[in-house]
């Protein structure tokens, strides 16, 4: 395979890191709270998609319109019962606290995706799956780019949301500064609640997708984590569509360091971002 | 009105007021003296509801507003009820607009109802900030960051406006346009509780004054008499204005 094939297939599932980062991010920025868990979430998403498509019959991009709200649903269930003990405790403690909180949640998670839908790879076979386009000597398989630009949208949509809505704003503010935010009248928590409920959103979206351009598993959500967690750090907080860039960069590291080195050294390579990113520019690519 | 009784409070273990009694009436404007630490900052930010008592303790004494206790409410609800906090070193939103700064603090259901015409006034009041309303914030002088700072606590059209030393830092010129603002704001009346370093700044427009150290309430008076005052003349105002 010709190195531009590969780094055009990184920079496709560049897209999805971006997505899945994203919802981490928003939960990190606005809570201080670090989601291990958002690997699950994505997870758990692509097995909506999944049961939507066996059960139901429905289209793995239509199924969008049903995860989302679900996810979002999820995710407010999730924050009532879990998350929002966490934000009550002081801002240094919150971080351990979440992380304990978010690994038992995995194992929930992973041993309930199990017991589901076992533990075999599954993927939605779709009649336009195999769809090529080619553009000289590069394919691309449509199903992933629409992967890459839908991520793109959602992001946008998320940004606007953000910028645009009364508590969108609401949101931005409290990560900004809490106390400030509740001189203005802000309910924190509610602001807390809406961050969490989208971060979930954003996951749902990006397992849906993942799922119809990859494979899903119980065991995929560490990996996603992973990935999300050093996007988050290369791209730093408070910027969606810089996320979304830092998930293609990701994207494209991975499979230039895959073509270079071969593919073990694959998942190398965004560690080694992690370990630079924080020590040369620990607020990231374009945090603020 | 505001009506704290035999307040106390602190940080964990470490108590800052012990028995703080005084008022601000309606539409009057209270000055709040006293040295660094004596618990000015606290004493606001118990009213404002940023400083609670720890999860199952209980802080003696009552903060009544409207005869309504403000230590069983949470912070946003504070404002909703018309007390609103220009916190020090003013917290704002860097990142975000003069105007997106401003139309927060009518975030408030009612507030935001009304948020074009207080809008209107706040831009009234410090024409600049309408000049400058798309610039981010950060990249404003100090001054015009603290008119910023005032004009969002007043979106909340509040009925109280507490300031925590809204001339830190400033120019001579500023401050005084900063004070003219609340003279003016307090016209419409707006009763204004005011934290001040500058203690001759702010006992020029209090109407009455109160002075705090080591969290006790050690005096009390009208603006131009604490400004006579002997202790307040050596403590405040320095070996200089005593000599004059």
């Amino acid at each position: 395979m010709i190195l531009a094939q590969q780094l055009l297939l990184g920079l496709l599932i560049g897209g999805l890191y971006g997505l899945a980062a994203a919802g981490l991010s928003l939960v990190f920025g606005v809570m201080r709270v670090l989601n291990v868990a958002h690997g699950e979430l994505i997870m758990l998403g692509g097995y909506g998609a999944f049961w939507l498509a066996a059960l139901l019959g429905v289209d793995p991009f239509a199924s969008l319109a049903l995860v989302i709200p679900g996810a979002l649903l999820l995710g407010a269930i999730l924050y009532w019962g879990l998350f929002g003990f966490v934000v009550r405790a002081h801002e240094e403690t919150r971080v351990k606290n979440s992380l304990l909180i978010g690994f038992g949640l995995a194992l929930a998670l992973h041993a309930l995706a199990v017991r589901l839908w076992t533990a075999d790879e599954r993927s939605i076979p779709t009649s336009y799956g195999g769809a090529v386009l080619s553009v000289g000597e590069l394919s691309i398989p449509l199903v992933r780019l629409a992967t890459l630009v839908l991520a793109l949208l959602l992001i946008g949509a998320l940004q606007l949301l953000l910028s645009r809505w009364r508590w969108g704003k609401a949101i931005r503010a409290t990560a900004e500064d809490w106390q400030a935010a509740l001189l203005t009248g802000i309910d924190i928590r509610r602001a807390y609640l809406l961050a969490f409920a989208l971060g979930t959103a954003l996951a749902g979206a990006a397992g849906t997708l993942v799922t119809v351009a990859y494979s899903v598993s119980p065991s995929i959500g560490l990996e996603w984590t992973l990935k999300a967690l050093i996007v988050v750090v290369l791209a730093g907080l408070g910027s969606m569509m810089g996320t979304f860039v830092g998930g293609l960069v990701l994207g494209l590291a991975e499979a230039a360091s895959a073509a270079t080195f071969g593919g073990p050294y694959r998942e190398i390579v965004g560690l080694v971002i992690f370990v630079v990113v924080l020590t040369v520019r620990p607020r990231g690519l374009f945090g603020r | 009105m505001l009506e704290i009784r035999g307040l106390e409070a602190g940080y964990g273990d470490v108590p800052v007021l012990s028995g703080v009694t005084l008022a601000v009436g309606a539409g009057e404007i209270v000055a709040l003296l006293g040295p660094n630490g004596a618990g000015k900052s606290t004493l606001l930010n118990c009213v404002a509801g940023l400083v609670r008592p720890p999860r199952r303790g209980r802080w003696a004494g009552t903060i009544r507003w409207d005869s309504q206790d403000l230590r069983a409410l949470d912070a946003h609800l504070i404002v909703q009820r018309g007390v609103a906090l220009v916190p020090e070193g003013r917290r704002l939103f860097g990142g975000m607009s003069v105007q997106e700064n401003l139309e927060l603090g009518a975030f408030a259901p009612r507030a935001w109802a009304g948020r074009r015409a207080a809008l209107e006034r706040v831009y009234t009041l410090f024409p600049v900030l309408a000049e400058r309303r798309r610039t981010a914030v950060q990249a404003l002088s100090g001054g015009q960051q603290q008119m910023v700072a005032v004009g969002r606590a007043l979106m909340a059209s509040p009925r109280l406006l507490m300031l925590d030393e809204p001339s830190l830092g400033l120019a001579p010129r500023l401050v005084a346009a900063i004070l003219e603002a609340l003279v003016a704001i307090n016209r419409d009346g707006v009763a204004i509780f005011l934290v001040e370093q500058n203690v001759p700044a702010a006992l020029s427009l209090a109407h009455r004054g109160y002075l705090l150290e080591g969290g006790r309430i050690v005096g009390e008076g009208s603006g131009a008499g604490l400004m006579a005052n002997e202790h307040v003349r050596r403590a405040y105002l320095g070996p200089l204005a005593v000599r004059r």
